[in-house]
């Protein structure tokens, strides 16, 4: 048992509070009602603190950038804890592997993937629960009572029978004297009055409505300079020589630098920065660049696809029963590269003072990056903090396997020698254009169908990037050459048929730098499968619920998914003349989602009316965050559909600002509806799973209205 | 020397009038609430108001706001600001956050214009403010909510 008495507890909260200390003075942030916590504070673990001002503070390791995780975690914590939902607020927690780590990445600490609920759904309730023991036991001997007697309810601590109640804050100091449970007890599902309900709104809600949520395009300190960088137009582009002389003379210009990756301009404030760099004359070195253009690319892709690939999954025997086919169809499927187009484009705070860094950022890979700054600064990691603040948006990008745009703020820090703080910011224009996209990619399929017209054989390739190939990611997801994320969706596909093989090719003479885009993997494998799919339904003459479901038969969590938005969506009743319904269900990050699209076509245009979705996120902890999560991830997806296309000219990026790259805007949201499958299993991600499958919901509805098939993104009707 | 009131206080700016208000608002005044998001008129995340009006602030020019009023996010305290911000918190609206002073600023602004939208006013008068998490289904329920508290008190306020 460990037991942690007075001193040491002031002497660990003095240690973990002042950390590295450079001389200034941020304040965490802070999500809640409450101000910070004053005060001496109980600290039974890493992720819960409680003041004697009895403010509950719950530590995030996961970092928010939009997802609710802020408020999931809190959930958690306070469902175990008994704690009233006022009293808590969520802090970020330090960059920190050793307390902070992803429990489904094992030492690294991260957000993404859709894990944080899953991972941290024991881990939070733990910490909350082994807090309340703590507290319980500081009663009990304050009052001299059994603690089995004693009752905890809305952050109060109470005994019926002396009719003694005490709040959280005023236990703090007595329960900081107990030793840490080494069992304990959690809720049985029955029980939970937080999780499940809608009475935990959003910790961030009120900062982010009164424009007080700090983002790292919002930090100030003494003496920041604003870096914006000359890129290279094309990937692999190198400085050959610069001429900086008029820049230098501009007002607000402080410094000029060359770095690895183009000329860095640092100015007294962005714009300044912004019309130096305008002023830059950079002569480029393109020997090494990427000159392809997008067309070059999917060309080779179609030639590629042509020989057998590496072998993703196999069973039966594909290749021999597609030729015994009484009939075969085929199909080939583009996809081209996609920005992530965060709302706040990319960027980052550090200071570095030539023994240590600190760093600012909404990142979801705190500790990868304080590994990349230390070496890019020649520092230990154990000088370097990170402080993780909230992310305008990420999707993906911010969590670089480079630390790509970290290492470029750190890169021009060490450049001047840590003789200021530094803020890299990357216009939009340098955010559209930097690379690190969702990879192009080229599918085939085909299917073969015996005499009864029953579903007999299943062949898929695919060609694109590996997004993990290189990068630290490779050694556990990258198994026998394939990329687990360039074929996830398509490997696992459920479908009850007897001969399927799925294969992958690697093209590795590409430059592109791609990355995950929200869902990764299945933004491409849903949609070719499950248009396909429903190709194979029309032609066997089934309707598409119906082939669905009798191929989904041992795959009950598919299926449930599917019934409900089917019955939510009026599947097979009558729509009048133009309009019409597709379905799509697909699972990813071991969430089951089903969209219904209604669809009307009109003078050659069409538009997105309504959508139904169905979830099966197991035990749903926070419904109304994952309704708003799913309208989201699936908005985002419908923008993919629509019109998000980056296209390579001669290796530049033929793409700028949201003129050329429009996203989804408020008059092509359709109307949604989310139901959510009541569930006792272990609660799953619900950051990306909508993503993926409104692409060929809604594919499949046009093809219902006009009787075309589409075999690229983002979708056209033929003329 | 520009003159400018934000947010009820003057300040005079000796900034070069070419300079996007946006970055005056951000950088010489130091208020953070109004973001940057494309720089060219294109999102929205940069609604401030001119004169009471929802103006993009990062394609307006110092100059051309010399001597008016300005009121961004953390000076908003009209009528329709507060029930617009009430609704949004109350529904949730916001997921990363990055969009939503824009948002509301644009969605003051189209109260204070037009205290009783219907649907297509509403999604007209939002379109141009991107969200890349796609909150659109609830900024529009946000707008209507915060149209229903206004004519609520105005009823009361005829009654009394
Ligand atoms: S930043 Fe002004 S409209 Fe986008
Ligand atoms: S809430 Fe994230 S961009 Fe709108």
């Amino acid at each position: 048992m460990k037991v942690i008495n007075r001193r040491d507890f002031l002497k660990t909260g003095l240690a973990a509070g002042a950390g590295l200390t450079l001389g200034m003075y941020i304040p965490p942030i802070v999500a809640g009602e409450s101000k910070p916590t004053t005060g001496k504070t109980f600290e039974p673990n890493a992720f819960v603190h409680i003041g004697s001002d009895n403010i509950v503070t719950v530590i995030s390791k996961h970092m928010e950038m939009g997802q609710g995780v802020y408020t999931g975690l809190a959930t958690l914590v306070a469902e175990e804890l008994d704690a009233a939902w006022a009293q808590i607020r969520v802090e970020s927690a330090p960059a920190d592997a050793s307390r902070y780590n992803n429990l489904a990445w094992g030492t690294v600490q991260g957000t993404g993937g859709s894990t944080a609920i899953a991972n941290a759904f024991t881990q939070m309730r733990e910490a909350g629960a082994s807090a309340r023991a703590m507290l319980v036991q500081a009663a009990a001997d304050l009052w001299k009572v059994k603690p089995e007697t004693i009752t905890v309810q809305e952050g109060v601590v109470s005994h019926a029978a002396s009719k003694q109640q005490a709040s959280f804050g005023k236990l703090a100091e007595l329960a900081a004297l107990q030793s840490v449970p080494e069992k304990i007890t959690l809720k049985e599902p029955s029980k939970f009055r937080l999780i499940g309900s809608n009475n935990t709104p959003r910790k961030d809600s009120r900062a982010k409505t009164n424009g007080t949520a700090v983002y790292t395009q919002d930090v100030k300190l003494p003496n920041l300079l604003t870096a914006v960088v000359a890129h290279p137009p094309r990937f692999g582009g190198k400085v050959k020589r610069f001429n900086a002389d008029k820049t230098k003379k501009m007002s607000g210009v402080v410094d000029v630098v060359e770095i690895p990756n183009g000329v860095a301009v640092l100015a007294k404030d962005f714009w300044s920065a912004k019309l130096g760099r305008d002023q830059l004359t950079v002569e480029w070195d393109d020997s090494k660049a990427f000159t392809l253009s997008s067309e070059d690319i999917m060309e080779q892709y179609h030639k590629t696809a042509e020989q057998p690939g590496l072998v993703a999954r196999e069973e039966g025997e594909a290749a021999a029963s597609m030729k015994q086919a009484a009939k075969t169809l085929k199909a080939a499927y583009e996809f081209p590269y996609l920005a992530h187009a965060s709302m706040e484009p990319l960027n980052c705070v550090v200071n570095y003072t030539g023994k240590e860094c600190e760093v600012w950022n909404g990142t979801q890979m705190q500790t990868a990056d304080k590994y990349a700054v230390a070496k890019t600064l020649g520092l230990d990691p154990e000088n370097v903090k990170v402080n993780t603040l909230f992310a305008g948006g990420s999707f993906g990008r911010r969590a670089n396997p480079y630390s790509d745009y970290i290492v470029e703020a750190a890169t021009i820090a060490k450049a001047i020698k840590g003789k200021t703080p530094v803020k890299l910011v990357w216009t939009r224009e340098d955010d559209m254009q930097g690379g690190f996209y969702r990879p192009m990619y080229y599918h085939t399929l085909e299917a073969g169908l015996d005499e009864k017209g029953n579903l007999l054989a299943w062949q898929h390739r695919i060609v694109g990037q590996s997004i993990l190939k290189g990068t630290a990611f490779e050694a556990f997801m990258v198994k026998n050459g394939i990329d687990h994320t360039s074929v996830e969706g398509a490997a696992n596909l459920p479908y009850a048929i007897p001969n399927m093989q799925v294969e992958l090719h690697t093209p590795d003479n590409i430059q592109v730098p791609v990355q995950w885009w929200r869902s990764v993997g299945s933004t491409h494998t849903a949609f070719s499968t499950e248009t396909f799919l429903d190709e194979v339904a029309a032609t066997m003459k089934k309707d598409p619920v119906e082939l669905r479901r009798e191929l989904l038969k041992d795959h009950p969590r598919h299926l449930g998914v599917l019934e409900l938005a089917a019955e939510k969506a009026d599947w097979g009743q009558a729509l009048p003349t133009g309009r019409g319904r597709g379905i799509a269900v697909h699972e990813s990050f071991n969430t089951y989602v089903a969209e219904v699209a209604e669809v009307t076509v009109k003078d050659g245009k069409f538009t997105v009316d309504r959508v139904v979705i169905a979830v099966d996120c197991g035990i749903a902890v926070n419904p109304d965050i994952i309704k708003a999560q799913m309208e989201g991830a699936m908005g985002f997806g419908l923008a993919a559909t629509l019109s998000g296309k980056i296209t390579l000219k001669d290796g530049k990026v033929e793409q700028a600002n949201f003129h050329d790259y429009t996203v989804l805007r408020m008059d092509q949201m359709p109307k949604v509806e989310v139901y959510i499958v009541k569930s006792t299993e272990p609660p799953t991600g619900v950051g990306e799973p909508a993503t993926p499958i409104i692409a060929p919901a809604v594919a499949n509805a046009l093809y219902a209205v006009t009787g075309q098939r589409f075999y690229q993104l983002p979708l056209s009707l033929k003329a | 020397m520009i003159t400018l009131e934000i947010n009820g206080i003057s300040h005079h700016l000796d900034v070069d009038p070419n300079t996007p208000l946006l970055w005056v608002i951000r950088d010489s005044i130091g208020l953070t609430g109004t973001k940057y998001g494309c720089g060219q008129g294109l999102c929205g995340a940069c609604t401030v108001h001119f004169n009471d009006q929802p103006i993009r602030s990062c394609v307006t020019p110092l100059s051309a706001v010399a001597g008016g009023t300005i009121t961004t996010i953390e000076g908003l305290n009209s009528k329709e600001g507060q029930a617009v911000q009430a609704a949004w918190e109350k529904l949730e609206v916001a997921q990363c956050g990055y969009c939503q002073s824009g948002q509301i600023m644009t969605a003051s602004g189209l109260l204070q214009n037009n205290a009783t939208p219907d649907d297509e006013t509403i999604t007209a008068g939002m379109t141009g403010n991107i969200c890349r998490c796609a909150t659109y289904h609830r900024v529009h329920s946000a707008v209507k909510e915060a149209a229903n508290t206004l004519a609520g008190k105005a009823t009361v306020e005829e009654t009394a």
